[in-house]
């Protein structure tokens, strides 16, 4: 299953609601183009709402680092919603855990940036 | 190789297809072989992330070489071999991703994953000069016994 992106905005934050996989070739492309297009925008402030990405293997793990990197660079913060359990393991297992601010609740996530 | 293992091996094209098409073809095999689903998981990772490395590394994603992947299932595992047209590469040179000063890499992790998915993983020199990745899963037990053979009681 290829990877879909959609956003809205909630104030100051847009959300990106993320769907299927983020993996070598298209998924990975999408979430960068989609990002990069955000921060054109001037939209710093972007949750990526994960709960219906299922799969997301080294490529995409590397476009997940490449965002947030991109994103405060630029002044800007990126935190992650809803992880699957598989997401929310390799994000463990890599410690990557605990650079990404997680949340599992939107309101949540929307009212911790500033 | 005993009479009653299974082999078989696939020539794929460098370019990133291949990665999907040997991922579901090794997830076909591990499912016929009797994995669950959540080894059926790392196992399907591990092949993207072997076939990936000798994608983009191994064959520097230069179309006129080939990847080749093979599966051996034995009565107690199954053995992938993942083998590149490249220059090969030593285990002992590829940093540590978990290290603080490799975390926001962008790359890096897929050697990482196939270790901590698979029971045995190694690197040696392939036939060809290439890098040729040797990952292996012990075969499920019978019910009661640990999925994947791993700290089972």
């Amino acid at each position: 299953m290829s990877l879909r992106a959609t956003h809205r905005d909630a104030g100051p934050v847009t959300v990106v609601d993320l769907s299927g996989r983020i993996t070598l070739g298209d998924g990975s492309a999408l979430l960068r183009k989609t990002i990069r297009g955000l921060l054109a925008d001037e939209r710093t402030k972007i949750l990526l709402n994960l709960a219906d990405v299922d799969y997301i293997d080294s490529s995409g793990i590397g476009e997940l680092v490449s965002g947030f990197t991109a994103v405060k660079n630029r002044g800007g913060d990126l935190k992650l919603l809803q992880l699957t359990k598989k997401v929310r393991d390799l994000l463990q297992i890599t410690k990557l855990y605990t650079v990404f601010d997680v949340y599992s609740d939107e309101n949540s996530a929307l009212g911790s940036f500033r | 190789m005993d009479s009653g293992d299974k082999h078989l091996e696939i020539t794929l094209e460098t370019q990133v297809e291949s990665v999907n098409l040997a991922e579901e073809m090794c997830l076909r095999v591990a499912e016929a072989a009797g994995f669950g689903e959540d080894d059926c998981y790392r196992i399907g990772m591990s092949v993207r992330e072997g076939v990936i490395n000798a994608f983009h590394y191994g064959n520097q994603e230069r179309p006129e070489k080939k990847i080749h992947l093979a599966l051996d299932i034995t009565p107690e595992k199954l053995i992938i071999h993942v083998l590149d047209e490249g220059t090969g590469f030593a285990l002992a040179d590829v940093p540590d991703p978990l290290a603080e000063e490799n975390l926001l890499s962008t790359s890096g992790r897929g050697i990482f994953l196939m270790r901590a998915f698979m029971d045995e993983f190694d690197v040696v020199k392939g036939r060809n000069g290439g890098a040729e990745i040797v990952m292996s899963k012990k075969l499920p037990g019978p019910v009661g016994n640990s999925e994947n053979g791993k700290g089972g009681t």
